[in-house]
């Protein structure tokens, strides 16, 4: 009993960090239609320039800070450089270009901090059954949900936000800066990624880290159905817990492999996810 | 919506719709083998007059070819992306490596046969999970594929030899050739012959009604079923080739290399399959040989580059996959044809010069 309370418990905590790296995805894809496969990488980076900051001044918030920051920065820059001149192109083409992007940077990260581990801290202490870290990790991703989903709902900037994603045109037309709104939408997604690549990480860095935690972000995300970032936390949480007892009781080889048979499953019965509205086909 | 899917269809395929050429006057099969006779032909001449380790890269390149070609078949011809396709490859790799190792007797085509018949399998499940999957799900679906699949070596370590892999050696050469033919020669010509034969199967396939109804599923979906096409079992199918020809790539690089190891199939070959097909030029099989030419020498170049300016093992280690994932992102900002659609301008062009110049005469 004991050894399931722990899996639970283990599955609450990692489930929080798919959450926000699946918030991530689903906050671009609302605005965007794009699944942002270069997510982890922008999220690697910084979690790298915080590794760099750490060794350098030994604060860990100001590594913090500073990740997020450049997580900010990474996706605005993204958006403008390299998803802006894709507008009218295929659904294929910012796939690719995303994932060119993820190859690039993972490359840049090895070259620069090489492939070797590197030892990356937790924000508190990590041991017990529900340590400090865990209890930080789970409040600090509830609060960012919660943040965006008030920003959404409730700001004069969430609406403008909705507005640019749903419909441009009539929004240009009112007076929304549309395309401001798209890289500020991917910035915001970037932070909210740099922040799941903070609290993924440790204990070690190193740069194909984020790739195990990318899909299992990618199946909650898609479980919560890509458009509803309330369902995509439900669904971090369900996927971390499952995952969890899938690890414990079968084999944690086993978990990117359950992890797609969770994923097949659900869209298997709902293509637009548990918690998606189906979109009416146009003929 | 009639602009918007030929807009789609330019965008991806340019040239693709043609009608079948008959520009010889034979039927398509007759041509294609006669083609592909033609090219091992010059395959197996090259061969003799090329180092030992020129033999293995143009080995390389044709495992590497038959990967990329299935995966074009399944991205350019009928619109389903997969980030997975080094997971076939694996199938395929541990396939023929288990064979060997259990089953002797086998002669190695029975082993290429069943490492392609394996991966046919693995490809039904996977495409009938992939036939209700649209665009970024199948993406998704198909990455935790290959990222979760060489993981399954480390559970039956017994088996499959957990992150050492499986190490073997294919004895395949005739007698006959033992003193005469070395090695790395006999392996690109077993190689090719397979990668050749496999080529003529799906030009054929292509350019038959079963391609025409799988441009047509990627096109317009609704279209394509009110036209009475049956678009899950077309994508199923879809899916299982290009599976198949994965696991042929698979088997073809354990048999070549003598090893299948779960660290050669990483995420990064699938990706870099897909960057092989972009540059190419999806949609279009002479794509899938450019791809695949790339891919060999890009990793070469980096090598020798690496060498030359004596770089890092940080630097070099990591320079093919910045190298891949440039050429991802130019290519599909700055030329979405890729390499076959400038070979294409070029031949359009040539040929335009050419009736002027008659037209003048």
């Amino acid at each position: 009993m004991n050894g399931f309370l722990a899996l639970t418990v283990n599955g609450v905590a990692t489930g929080a960090v798919y959450a926000a790296l699946g918030l991530s995805l689903v906050i671009i894809y609302r605005a965007t239609r794009v699944i942002n496969f270069a997510q982890p990488a922008l999220a690697l980076i910084s979690t790298y320039l915080a590794y760099s900051v750490n060794k350098a001044t030994g604060s860990y918030w100001l590594a913090f800070a500073v990740a997020l920051v450049a997580g900010a920065i990474l996706g605005a820059l993204t958006e403008r450089l390299l998803i802006r001149p894709l507008r009218n192109r295929t659904e294929l083409s910012p796939v690719i270009v995303t994932l060119g992007l993820l190859m690039v940077l993972q490359a840049v990260s090895g070259m620069i901090w090489t492939n070797e581990p590197q030892s990356f801290p937790y924000a508190f202490d990590f041991r017990g059954l529900f340590s400090s870290s865990n209890l930080f990790t789970v409040l600090v991703v509830l609060g960012t949900a919660a943040g965006i989903l008030v920003l959404f709902r409730f700001t004069s900037l969430g609406l403008r936000l909705r507005a640019a994603a749903f419909k441009p045109e009539v929004a240009r037309m009112l007076g929304v800066r549309v395309g401001l709104m798209l890289t500020v939408g991917w910035a915001l997604a970037a932070t909210v990624g740099a922040l799941a690549g903070l609290l993924a990480t440790p204990p070690f860095l190193f740069p194909t880290v984020l790739d195990g935690v990318f899909v299992y972000a990618l199946t909650a995300a898609v479980i919560g159905g890509l458009d509803n970032p309330a369902g995509t936390v439900l669904g971090g949480f369900a996927v971390g817990i499952g995952l969890s007892y899938v690890s414990g009781y079968l084999g944690p080889e086993l978990v990117t492999i359950a992890a797609l048979a969770i994923l097949v499953l659900v869209l298997a019965l709902r293509p637009n996810g548990l918690f998606g509205r189906a979109v009416a086909r146009r003929v | 919506m009639p602009a918007k899917s030929t807009a789609l269809r330019d965008r991806l395929t340019p040239g693709a719709q043609a009608p079948a050429r008959t520009s010889a006057g034979l039927p398509p099969l007759i041509r294609h083998l006669l083609l592909a006779l033609a090219a091992l032909a010059v395959i197996v001449g090259l061969t003799f007059v090329v180092d030992p380790f020129t033999n293995v890269r143009l080995a390389t390149v044709g495992y590497y070819l038959i990967a990329v070609a299935g995966l074009t078949l399944l991205t350019g011809f009928n619109g389903q992306v997969s980030l997975g396709h080094g997971a076939f490859m694996f199938i395929g790799a541990y396939t023929v490596a288990l064979l060997v190792l259990h089953v002797p007797s086998l002669p190695f085509w029975a082993d290429l046969l069943l490492a392609a018949a394996a991966s046919g399998v693995a490809g039904t499940l996977a495409g009938a999970a992939a036939a209700r999957l649209h665009g970024p799900y199948l993406a998704g679906a198909t990455l935790a594929l290959a990222v979760g699949l060489p993981a399954v070596t480390q559970r039956f370590p017994d088996l499959l030899g957990g992150s050492n892999g499986l190490a073997f050696t294919v004895n395949s050469r005739p007698a006959a050739l033992a003193g005469t033919i070395p090695t790395p020669q006999w392996q690109a010509w077993v190689v090719w012959t397979t990668v050749l034969l496999a080529l003529v199967v799906l030009a054929n396939l292509t350019r038959s009604r079963f391609g025409r109804t799988l441009r047509a599923v990627r096109d317009d979906e609704v279209s394509a079923e009110l036209a009475g096409i049956h678009i899950g079992r077309t994508k199923i199918l879809a899916f299982v080739l290009s599976a198949i020809c994965g696991g042929l790539a698979g088997g073809l690089q354990a048999f070549l290399l003598g090893t299948a190891a779960p660290g050669s199939f990483t995420p990064v070959l699938s990706l870099s399959l897909l960057a092989a097909m972009v540059l190419g030029g999806i949609g279009s099989m002479w794509g899938a040989l450019w791809g695949a030419l790339a891919l060999v020498y890009f990793q070469a170049w980096s090598e020798d580059l690496t060498h030359a300016l004596d770089l890092g093992t940080d630097i070099a280690n990591n320079l093919p996959l910045a190298v891949y994932g440039v050429v991802l992102i130019v290519v599909v900002l700055a030329f979405p044809q890729g390499i076959q659609g400038g070979v294409r301008a070029l031949r359009t062009r040539l040929s335009r010069l050419r009736r002027t110049e008659e037209g003048s005469r």
